[in-house]
C-alpha cells in the first residue's frame, strides 16, 4: 500500500478523534448551559471566563478520584464495560464523509475515512455492539439495580434497533446505494432527504433518542428507580468514559442524522462556490456547514432532554414496538409504491 | 502480511471457541462465543466479503448473543444448575452437527460453479459488492430467487410462531 495514504488517513483519523472528543468534552458544557438557560438560572460560570474551563476542571476531578473496585467477582469485565462502550461510541466516524474533498500538496484529499461499500451497515453493526458495554457493566457490578438498569438498555437498544433499521430501508430504496459518501453527494442542491422521507426522517430521529439513552428514553438511568443506573457502582474515570461515551455517541448520531437526511455537507450554492471561489474554501464552508448542522441536532438532544418529562417502560415498548414499527413498514410501502408510479 | 493476520484470527477463533465449551461460568462462556463470531466475521473479512461481515455482526453479535445474554443474566443460571446430559442427547447432538457440516459441505462445493458461471466473473467486476450480491440473490434463472423466498417464509413463520406462543394465556376460538 502507498505510505502516503497510510500518513494521510492516520492524520485524518487522529483529528476526527480529536475533533470527537473536543464535541464530547463540550457538550458536556453546553448540556449544563442549555440546561440554566432552558431553567432560567445561570448555570456553571465559575471555571474560566463564562464557565469554559468547566470541562477541562471536570475532566480533572473525574481523574483525581479514588478508583472503587465492588467487591465482585467479575474485576476484568467491570473494568472493560467502560472501554467497550468508549470505543464504540468512537468507531462509528470511520466510515462519516467530512466534507467532499480538499486540494492540498497536490493531491486531493478525500475527508473520510473510509469509504466502505456498506457504511450505513457498518453503522448499525457498531451501533449493535454498544450494547454490550452497558450489557457487562452492569452485570459485572454485582448489583442488582445495576442489573436492572443494564436490562432496560439492552433491551431498549434491541427494541429500537428495529425501528431504526426499517425506517432506513425506504430511504435506501431511494438512494440505491449503501455508500454514505454516494448519499451526501445524491443530496447536493438541496435535494435534501428530509424533504422526501419526513415520516422515515421522524422515526429515525425518536429511535436515535432511544439508542443513545436519552430523556425522554433514558430509563436505564432512571434515579428515583434505579439509584444511578449501570453506573451506579462505578467511579472516577470509568464512570467518566460511560459519562463521555454518551455524549460522543449523542455526537455521532447527530451527525448520522444530518449525513442521511440534512444532506451532509451540501449546503444551498455549493456549485457556485466551487466554481468561483475554488474547491479548498467551497469544501471548508462545507465542513462548517456540516458542524453547524451537527450542533444543532445536538442543541434539539438538549432541549427535547429539558423539556420533556422520561416515559415509563410500558409506554416505551409500547410506542417502539407498536407504533414505530408499523409507522416504518407503511412507509417502506408507500415509497416503494410512489417509486414504481414515477418509473 | 494477511496469512499472519489468518493465522492470528484463526488463534483467536479456535481459542474463543474451546473456552465456550470448557469455561464453567455461562456468562463467560456466552462473552467467548461473541468474540469466536468477531473473528469469525475478520476471517469473513479477509475474503473481502464486507457484506457478509457486516451482517454477521449485527445478527449474531449484535441480536442473538444479546438476547442469549439476556436470558443467561436473568435466569441467574450458576454451575451447579448444570445438568447430567444423558448418553442419547450427547448421541443425538453430534449426528446433527455431522448433518449440519455435510449441508454446509455441499453448498460450499455446489456453489463454485454458479460463481464461475456468472457475467460479473468475466467481466471482473466486485462480485462481493453488495449490488452483484443482490442480483445474484433475486435472479430467477441462474440466481437464488426460490430459496431466498422461502428463506424469508421460513422467518415469517417463525416470527408467527413466537407471537403466538407468547399469546398462550388468550384462548384462540376457532
Amino acid at each position: 500500500m502507498d505510505s502516503t495514504i497510510i500518513i494521510e488517513k492516520g492524520v485524518f483519523i487522529v483529528i476526527i478523534f480529536a475533533i470527537t472528543m473536543l464535541m464530547a468534552m463540550y457538550s458536556t458544557l453546553a448540556e449544563r448551559k442549555i440546561a440554566a438557560w432552558l431553567q432560567d438560572r445561570i448555570g456553571p460560570n465559575r471555571a474560566g471566563k463564562g464557565g469554559i474551563l468547566q470541562p477541562l476542571a471536570d475532566g480533572l476531578k473525574l481523574f483525581s478520584k479514588e478508583e472503587f473496585l465492588p467487591d465482585t467477582p467479575n474485576k476484568f469485565l467491570f473494568v472493560v464495560g467502560p472501554a467497550i462502550s468508549m470505543s464504540v461510541a468512537l468507531m462509528t466516524s470511520a466510515v462519516i464523509p467530512w466534507g467532499d474533498k480538499l486540494h492540498l500538496f497536490g493531491r486531493d484529499i478525500v475527508l473520510q475515512a473510509t469509504d466502505i461499500d456498506v457504511a450505513i451497515l457498518y453503522v448499525f453493526g457498531v451501533l449493535s455492539v454498544g450494547v454490550y458495554g452497558i450489557m457487562i457493566g452492569g452485570w459485572a457490578s454485582n448489583n442488582k439495580f445495576s442489573l436492572m438498569s443494564a436490562m432496560r438498555a439492552a433491551s431498549q437498544m434491541i427494541s429500537y434497533e428495529i425501528a431504526m433499521g426499517l425506517s432506513i430501508i425506504a430511504l435506501l430504496m431511494m438512494e440505491g446505494t449503501l455508500s454514505l459518501r454516494e448519499i451526501s453527494a445524491n443530496q447536493s442542491g438541496m435535494h435534501w432527504n428530509v424533504f422526501y422521507q419526513p415520516i422515515g426522517f421522524i422515526i429515525f430521529l425518536v429511535c436515535s433518542f432511544a439508542e443513545t439513552n436519552r430523556t425522554p428514553f433514558d430509563l436505564a438511568e432512571c434515579e428515583a428507580e434505579l439509584i444511578g443506573g449501570y453506573h451506579t457502582e462505578y467511579s472516577s474515570m470509568r464512570m467518566g468514559f460511560y459519562l463521555f461515551a454518551e455524549y460522543a455517541s449523542m455526537f455521532i448520531s447527530s451527525t448520522i442524522l444530518s449525513v442521511l437526511y440534512f444532506g451532509g455537507y451540501n449546503y444551498p450554492g455549493m456549485e457556485w462556490a466551487t466554481q468561483n471561489w475554488g474547491v479548498n474554501p467551497a469544501n471548508i464552508i462545507g465542513i462548517v456547514v456540516l458542524f453547524i448542522k451537527i450542533c444543532f441536532f445536538i442543541f434539539f438532544f438538549m432541549w427535547v432532554r429539558w423539556t420533556i418529562p422520561r416515559f415509563r417502560y410500558d409506554q416505551l415498548m409500547r410506542l417502539g414496538w407498536k407504533i414505530l414499527i408499523p409507522l416504518a413498514i407503511a412507509n417502506i410501502l408507500v415509497t416503494a409504491v410512489v417509486m414504481l408510479l414515477l418509473q | 502480511m494477511l496469512t499472519t493476520v489468518f493465522y492470528i484470527l484463526s488463534a483467536i477463533t479456535l481459542a474463543s471457541a474451546f473456552l465456550t465449551i470448557f469455561t464453567k461460568n455461562p456468562i463467560h462462556s456466552a462473552i467467548y462465543l461473541v468474540i469466536c463470531f468477531f473473528s469469525i466475521a475478520g476471517h469473513y473479512l479477509l475474503f473481502n466479503a464486507q457484506f457478509l461481515a457486516v451482517v454477521h455482526i449485527i445478527v449474531y453479535s449484535g441480536a442473538i448473543m444479546i438476547l442469549l445474554l439476556f436470558t443467561i443474566m436473568l435466569m441467574n443460571l450458576n454451575k451447579e444448575d448444570e445438568k447430567h446430559k444423558s448418553g442419547l442427547t450427547i448421541l443425538a447432538a453430534v449426528a446433527s452437527f455431522c448433518l449440519v457440516a455435510y449441508v454446509l459441505l455441499a453448498a460450499f462445493i455446489k456453489s463454485m460453479p454458479i460463481l464461475e458461471k456468472g457475467d460479473y466473473y468475466v467481466s471482473g467486476e466486485d462480485y462481493q459488492s453488495i449490488k452483484v450480491l443482490g442480483q445474484v440473490l433475486l435472479d430467477e434463472k441462474n440466481g437464488f430467487m426460490i430459496p431466498f423466498e422461502f428463506a424469508s417464509v421460513l422467518l415469517l413463520v417463525s416470527m408467527i410462531g413466537a407471537v403466538l406462543l407468547s399469546k398462550k394465556e388468550e384462548k384462540i376460538s376457532l
